[in-house]
């Protein structure tokens, strides 16, 4: 009770108090950011609660992909933009981090090239591109990592959505933006690292990325950022605003017609979308060590969606269970089982979209229902006879 | 010994007559294996070079069936015989000494110790009159392909020794493609001589030619050496040649052209084989099936397995191979959309994920079955090689035979669904649905045949790219974001779309390589497209009236 008096307090809170799962999953996540970093650091090795650092590594990918997933969510679940290639703007985001760290390797590169980056130096260049520029600076490239997606997103919807490109056509230029990407990273004269990408990063902001604590920290704030990210996202889709997105997902032509201007809509939430993704990016890059031209296939842009599409589209919560569900069932079954990962990956997809059109959280939800159902026709009959 | 000698003056007879007249002369007609025999043996007698530019020449003008490989092998330092018996042979070095093949009767006559035989030495002077010798055998062979390529080597290393032959065989040759060839071999000797009128003469030859060599030696004149003088010092020749020069470059320049919209187009017709089952699937029938680059590899990969099943007919192999991979990806797409589609239509990004998790279980059951390392397909001997139609063009048969390909597939399935029941009954499901039911029409199984329809479309464009690039489990996936591509731009549920669409983004491709890169190509193609839908959101050809509302 004293809880809910203090969420009424706040317009966060009069969010949060009208979405339960919501709740739990903040909650979850909160208690992960600081139990995981202090079960590592202060637990000693071999302890029962002991989470040895390789964990808490692969547990901020998932948060990364969580966020990924929450921002594909917000466009797909809610306004019907089904994007096959928000992986582009994930690794836009990654790129721009990337430099930064190639930035701070400075004279412990190979060649010990104070200025450029190994990649560089062995491309026989002789000085930094232009569009380098800038990227030594931590708070400049935080902000790179939001504006690349954003004005990549807002060209690409503003011309999209003005000319009323929809539903499958959408999805297929998305994907073929996203292929385009992929192939001009490919190339090392774009001076972005080439086939190899960016990587033997050494610190952030002056700290070892091989620390514990670096990466315990680095692990704390994607949890924070997928909380914070998730505010946003029910704020967005809670306020009126929002009602027009599922307006425009359900009957666009409709909307148009009572007087919405439906691309200036769809044109921002794809924008917050672009910056939710690349800040996605942004804060897998220092976790896994490396971004290379591969986070621009088209297939990594389709399991994104099938994240989401197994979690539960259009729920918020349900773009956040499905990325980590179906990324453990991942990394386990690649460990344990590599052949058959594929075939239970295949299977899942062709089942949860035959049966389970909502997902992982649309089958609770169900049985939940049903049990609700039950005790609800129970409870008269056993008044009956008594 | 006694005939030996009697030979030998014979053979110093017929020299020296030889000697007079030129090279060439009647052929010396050896009548029997013993006079062959002896003949050769006189290459292990004879000492001096004299003697032995006379038996070469006489070796060269007989009838002796081995006269080029025995000469061949006398050049590269491969003819020896052995000091016990004094045979000739053939000798090919082993780690325990030689391997040798009688000369005369073509025996394998095993390995020998390094002592046991001797060399036949030959000195520079015999080198030149050999490879004077050799050229003009090549010259007078029977077969035109090696004529045509004795007149390449002339052309690529002009001497003067050689004239008279390249002039005698320009007397008799009768293809006009190695005549045209010796020109330009007689002409390169000429550009090396001292006089000015034979130099004028020889580039003004070049004229109307689009020999490659001959070019880059009339670019080579127009150089200047580090003190910024000419390496050509005859002004008069240096300009004629640079005229000749511009004039060859220009009708060059139009081949290139030319050959460029060839590549195009038969990239087109790659684009459009794999693109045409996508626009039955996707275009026709709305679906977009994901696993549409599978099935282009089930259609590989069964090419792959006729292959296995008839090794010895490589050749024919193919052919049994497209009806086929028609028939496995057809009835797989069956499999697919009596499961799957069936439940889904009209939910298009639905069965976007449900094909997509087909493809995963395509491809690893592939990869179980098949291992994921790839698997080569050889090519018949009938689609290699390639149609020379001048120096500057020439247009390969696997390429010119794709072109043919899928246009035939095209049109036979223009005509499956104008002119058959079966199509009609498709076009009407596609049209309306309800109407075509209560009409009578079983719509179920259409929309089944539909959809075996192009992914059987998609097999048989597997066994295309079967021959193009490695057979393996990722082959469909390189291909389906380039398909999509195809049917958007082209417009969906548009073949004639499709169609233009898919020949004219080959053609695109392959007129902004030279200029950007193949990379740099691909991604202004790319980038045009996704401009081009902001353009014309529904495609090039975009299907008007009822049919087009979502």
């Amino acid at each position: 009770m004293i809880n809910t008096k203090i969420f009424e307090h706040s317009a966060i809170g009069r969010l949060l108090l009208a979405d339960k799962a919501g709740r739990y999953l903040i909650a979850v996540l909160l208690a992960a950011m600081v139990l995981v970093p202090l079960c590592n650091l202060i637990m000693p090795e071999g302890s029962f609660l002991y989470v040895p650092t390789y964990v808490v590594v692969l547990l901020g990918k998932y948060l990364c992909y969580a966020l990924l997933a929450l921002a594909l969510d917000l466009i797909w679940g809610y306004c019907g933009i089904l994007s096959l290639g928000h992986g582009a703007f994930f690794a836009l985001g990654g790129y721009a981090m990337g430099m930064h760290l190639m930035r701070q390797i400075g004279e412990r590169g190979v060649y010990g090239n104070a200025e450029l980056p190994d990649f560089m130096v062995f491309l026989n260049w002789t000085e930094l591109p232009w569009y380098w520029y800038g990227f030594d600076n931590f708070f400049f490239s935080m902000f790179m990592v939001a504006l690349v997606p954003a004005v990549l997103a807002f060209v690409f919807g503003w011309l999209a959505f003005r000319s009323r490109v929809t539903g499958v056509y959408l999805s297929i230029i998305t994907q073929a933006m996203t292929y385009a990407l992929l192939l001009a990273f490919f190339r090392n004269d774009m001076g972005f690292g080439g086939n190899n990408g960016l990587t033997d990063f050494k610190d952030i902001l002056g700290f070892s990325l091989q620390s514990d604590v670096t990466r315990c920290v680095l692990f704390a704030l994607s949890a924070l950022s997928v909380v914070l990210a998730y505010v946003l996202c029910r704020a967005i889709v809670s306020s009126k605003y929002g009602r027009v997105l599922v307006a425009i997902r359900d009957a666009e032509s409709r909307t148009r017609f009572m007087g919405y201007r439906v691309e200036h809509f769809k044109l921002f939430v794809f924008v917050v979308s672009a910056i939710l993704a690349g800040i996605a990016g942004a804060l897998y890059v220092p976790q896994v060590g490396i971004i290379n031209p591969g986070e621009f296939g088209p297939i990594n842009s389709i399991e994104i969606v099938i994240w989401v599409a197994i979690g539960g589209r259009g729920t918020l919560f349900g773009a956040v269970i499905g990325a980590v569900a179906v990324n453990y069932a991942k990394t386990y079954f690649t460990g344990a089982f590599p052949e058959v990962w594929l075939f239970m990956l295949g299977t899942l997809f062709v089942i949860s979209t035959l049966y389970l059109p909502k997902g992982i959280v649309g089958v609770v939800t169900q049985m939940r229902e049903r049990r609700a159902e039950r005790n609800a026709t129970s409870t008269p009959e056993q008044g009956a006879e008594s | 010994m006694k005939h030996s000698h009697v030979f030998r003056m014979l053979v110093l007879t017929l020299s020296l007559l030889f000697s007079l007249q030129g090279v060439q002369a009647e052929q010396v007609v050896l009548e029997s294996e013993a006079d062959s025999a002896l003949l050769l043996n006189q290459l292990i007698s004879a000492s001096s070079t004299s003697d032995k530019i006379n038996l070469i020449n006489l070796i060269a003008s007989s009838n002796l069936s081995q006269r080029s490989a025995v000469l061949n092998a006398l050049q590269d330092g491969q003819l020896y015989y052995t000091k016990s018996d004094e045979k000739l042979v053939y000798a090919i070095t082993h780690p325990d000494g030689y391997q040798i093949t009688s000369v005369i009767s073509g025996e394998d006559l095993g390995v020998i110790g390094n002592r046991k035989v001797r060399k036949i030495s030959i000195n520079n002077e015999l080198r030149a009159v050999l490879r004077g010798v050799l050229a003009e055998l090549s010259l007078r062979s029977d077969d035109v392909a090696e004529r045509l390529k004795a007149a390449k080597d002339l052309i690529r290393s002009p001497a003067a020794e050689f004239l008279p032959a390249i002039e005698r065989a320009k007397a008799v040759e009768t293809s006009a493609r190695v005549l045209e060839s010796l020109n330009i071999a007689a002409a390169m000797v000429n550009l090396n001589s001292d006089q000015q009128l034979l130099r004028l003469d020889a580039i003004e030859s070049f004229r109307g030619t689009l020999d490659t060599d001959a070019m880059s030696i009339l670019a080579g004149m127009q150089l200047k050496d580090s003190d910024g003088n000419y390496t050509e010092k005859d002004d008069l020749v240096r300009e004629s040649a640079a005229a000749v020069l511009t004039e060859m470059r220009s009708k060059a320049e139009i081949y290139k052209v030319i050959e460029n919209t060839f590549f195009g187009l038969s990239l087109g017709s790659v684009l459009l084989l794999t693109a045409v089952g996508l626009a039955i699937t996707f275009g026709v029938m709305g679906v977009i099936n994901m696993a549409h680059g599978e099935m282009m590899m089930l259609g590989a990969y069964t090419t792959y397995v006729i292959q296995l099943l008839m090794p010895n007919y490589i050749d024919y192999s193919i052919i049994v191979a497209i009806p086929a991979a028609f028939l496995v990806s057809g009835l797989v797409g069956i499999v697919i959309e009596r499961g799957i589609i069936r439940h889904l239509y009209g939910r298009p990004l639905e069965t976007l994920l449900a094909t997509f998790g087909v493809s995963l279980i395509l491809q690893q059951a592939v990869r179980s079955i098949f291992s994921p390392l790839n698997k080569s397909v050889s090519a018949p001997s009938w689609l290699s090689g390639s149609w020379e139609i001048n120096g500057a063009l020439s247009l390969t048969y696997n390429r010119l035979y794709i072109i043919i390909f899928s246009l035939v597939v095209l049109l036979m399935l223009v005509f499956l669904l104008k002119k058959t029941f079966v199509g009609l009954q498709m076009r009407a499901v596609t049209q309306n649905r309800a109407m075509a039911n209560s009409m009578g029409i079983r719509t179920g199984w259409v929309d089944a045949l539909t959809f075996g329809l192009g992914s059987g479309i998609a097999g048989i464009a597997g066994v295309a790219l079967s021959q193009l690039t490695n057979v393996g489990p990722n082959l469909g996936q390189s291909y389906i974001i380039d398909s999509f591509m195809v049917v958007v731009f082209g417009g969906v549920g548009n073949l004639f779309g499709t169609f233009f669409a898919a020949m004219s983004l080959g053609v695109a491709n392959k007129f902004l390589e030279p200029f950007a890169g193949a990379v740099l190509a691909k991604i202004f193609v790319l980038v045009f497209i996704i401009l081009f839908i902001q353009w014309r959101p529904r495609g090039l050809f975009a299907l008007k009236g009822r049919s087009v509302e979502d």
